[in-house]
């Protein structure tokens, strides 16, 4: 994680995209982001796949951990998109555990954090808007679009409440984006900080050493809070689909 | 001390009990309503901080996306600024709809 380069801190290049797997890899640009990936999808599905295989009445470690994921997420769907919900179930968890597992896994060393990239974000968050406006049309057809008309405002204000209204729709695309985005991006950012000062301070002799064992402290209070936030994003950009996907269903 | 707690047979002794644990429970502060009564559920919580962030990117996202509208119209129609002056103040708009439609009371 600590990459000095000439005594200043590099607090983005933990960020920086490199092409794993050699010359093949290379050829397709695959990246360690794509690796990673690939790292978060075969846990999910091992988690699932081997958890589930005894189908204990009593269940074991693994197996509470995949019922606990699959109710917890299920009784989101059904809570908060209320009827008919649990159609949306597959969609909501395969987002719910890919964010958390990307999170999760950026908080260990050496592992990179896909979803700290506004371009994987952002494809995401593409995906959960395209779905519940395509849902919004194929439940609703044409009356889709009374969405986008509030009611109980005198005509005369509709050119400009309907406007208001879309661009209100649309930002959903950048406020869901960032918010997972940023919070990851600062809290690495913050750790690579911290650790830089601990290194620096360390090599700057008895002085330094105080504050150094001060910043590492923090760093170990970050990430202890990076874990909070990457289950917390994770929950929060699930629960934002359910929040979606429930307009789209229900156009209130 | 039992006569003045009131009897616990009587139905009055068990109302003025009531009574007096109410009072008491509202003046030490325990009777306050749970802090996540009309949450939303995708709130980030009750910290400030979360509030904060949360306020800040609905506004700034919905901000974000109408100057990209009229900053594209005004290329396209060639009307610069027009479009562009048009759409920063709806998309001002549109971020004020978005914070009330975070924080405004559910009924």
């Amino acid at each position: 994680m600590a990459s000095e380069s000439g005594g200043s801190i590099d607090a983005m290049g933990q960020f920086k995209l490199t092409t794993a797997f050699g010359e093949p890899g290379a050829s397709v640009y695959f990246t360690q982001s794509n690796v990673m990936m690939l790292v978060a999808c075969v846990l999910i599905l091992g988690t699932l796949v081997i958890g589930m295989r005894r189908r204990a009445m009593v269940p074991g470690r693994l197996q509470s951990l995949a019922e606990l994921a699959y109710t917890g997420v299920l009784g989101m769907c059904e809570n908060t998109i209320g009827h008919g919900g649990r159609k949306f179930f597959p969609f909501v968890f395969t987002l719910f555990a890919f964010i958390l597992l990307g999170n999760l896994l950026g908080v260990f060393p050496l592992f990179f954090t896909f979803t700290s990239h506004i371009a994987v974000t952002l494809a995401l968050t593409v995906l959960v808007f395209v779905m519940t406006t395509v849902v919004g049309i194929w439940m609703h057809g044409f009356h889709f679009f009374s969405y986008f008309v509030p009611q109980g405002v005198p005509k005369v204000l509709l050119p400009l409440l309907v406007p208001i209204e879309i661009l209100s729709y649309l930002s959903r695309l950048i406020s869901l984006s960032v918010r997972l985005f940023a919070n990851m991006m600062a809290g690495h950012v913050m750790l690579e900080v911290f650790g830089a000062f601990v290194v620096m301070l360390g090599a700057a002799g008895l002085v330094g050493w105080l504050p150094a064992a001060v910043s590492l402290g923090v760093n170990v209070l970050l990430i202890g809070f990076e874990f909070l936030v990457a289950v917390l994003q994770a929950y929060v950009f699930a629960i934002l689909t359910c929040i979606y996907l429930h307009d789209a269903v229900h156009l209130h | 001390m039992s006569e003045k707690q009131g009897g616990p047979g009587g139905p009055s002794g068990d109302n003025s009990f009531e009574e007096r644990l109410r009072a008491a429970r509202a003046r030490q502060g325990l009777d306050q309503a749970p802090p996540d009564a009309g949450k939303e559920p995708g709130d980030l919580g009750p910290s400030p901080l979360g509030i904060g962030l949360r306020v800040g990117v609905e506004l700034v996202s919905a901000l974000v996306v109408a100057v990209a509208i009229g900053y594209w119209l005004d290329r396209w129609l060639h009307t610069s600024p027009a479009f562009l002056i048009v759409f920063v103040f709806l998309g001002g708009a549109a971020g004020v709809l978005n914070v009330w439609r975070v924080f405004a009371p559910r009924h």
